[in-house]
């Protein structure tokens, strides 16, 4: 059975660029292109949330 | 699903000012969580605020907010409750607006137990104005008015508050950004002057004059220094040196003050 991608969506105009989304994401999914935040590996993502929780900047939204 | 924080904030407002990588969004997001799982309605919450960079929050919001002087914001909340106490008042500030300039504010609600939740965001330094050293600045840190450390020691915003007669206390940090919602809505239902102490991050003008290369470093920084009550009561005092307590630290009942001056009005009008 294919599993379900959740979608992840950036507001780019919210991201500061603060890195925190991109180190304590448990399985690497987000990555730095420039000074905004972006998805560098979806299939990796567990939906666990955290990026969601601990982004200062309400930039994150992700739907599992 | 994704939490709909939307439905909290004040239309067009966001981006917010806070620099990248401060904590203060986060525990606004806490706070949001908090008030969305006691339904409370907007127009029945009053955010009020001194001034600071975490005294901007009250902007954010679409509720009753007030943004007073520096450090009043207990004095014009207390006006805002003994006029209004079916509002929920829920105070926000920093360290320096809390502990500094409105020390005695701060000092005297918690003494008079009036029923409001105050949220002290603790990032150690004052960071509007340029990162001189706050009330809050541990022994030895450095800030740009005490270059060569800083020879004071900090407060104890928690033990104050438990001093100073508040019924509720709370710690959470920033880092551990789920608790701070549970703390938040505990303190808000409790009955009683409760304050939630959240230790923050200020990479701008803390982190860097302090050997924190980057803000996730700052955030790895509060995860270790951090120790829930529950697991220190098993530890040594040695290997609690350094480390702070996280959770509810201080819970009573006590007489709350609207009721207790409500009780003064009828004695006055009997007398009559």
């Amino acid at each position: 059975m294919e599993k379900k991608l959740p979608t992840i969506e950036i507001i780019e105009k919210y991201c500061k660029g603060c890195h925190i989304c991109v180190e304590f994401c448990p399985t690497k999914v987000l990555e730095m292109k420039g000074f905004v935040v972006a998805v560098k590996n979806l299939e990796a993502c567990i939906k666990c949330m955290q990026c969601e929780l601990r982004c200062p900047d309400f930039a994150i939204k992700v739907t599992p | 699903m994704a939490f709909d924080y939307d439905k909290y904030i004040r239309p067009g407002k966001l981006p917010h000012i806070w620099c990248p990588g401060c904590g203060h969004g986060i525990v606004m997001k806490g706070l949001i969580r908090a008030m969305d799982s006691l339904n409370l309605k907007k127009e029945e919450t009053a955010i009020v605020s001194g001034i600071g960079c975490a005294s901007r929050l009250p902007g954010y919001l679409d509720c009753c907010t007030l943004h007073t002087a520096h450090g009043r914001a207990a004095a014009f909340a207390t006006g805002v409750k003994m006029a209004k106490p079916e509002m929920n008042v829920i105070l926000v500030g920093g360290d320096g607006d809390g502990t500094a300039i409105g020390g005695n504010h701060f000092i005297h609600a918690c003494r008079r137990n009036i029923n409001m939740t105050y949220i002290i965001m603790n990032n150690y330094i004052y960071g509007m104005t340029g990162g001189q050293f706050s009330p809050c600045t541990p022994t030895g840190a450095k800030a740009s008015t005490t270059p060569y450390g800083n020879p004071d020691p900090g407060f104890d915003i928690a033990k104050l508050a438990i001093g100073a007669g508040a019924s509720f206390v709370a710690r959470g940090t920033a880092y551990h950004a789920a608790q701070i919602d549970k703390l938040i809505a505990e303190a808000i239902q409790h009955k009683g002057f409760s304050v939630v102490e959240i230790l923050d991050d200020c990479p701008t003008t803390y982190g860097r004059r302090n050997k924190y290369r980057s803000v996730v470093e700052m955030m790895n920084r509060l995860k270790e220094v951090a120790v829930p009550v529950k697991a220190a009561e098993k530890m040594t005092a040695e290997q609690l040196e350094g480390k702070i307590l996280t959770g509810v630290l201080h819970k009573v009942e006590k007489p709350e003050y609207c009721e207790e001056y409500a009780k003064v009005l009828q004695r006055a009008q009997a007398a009559k």
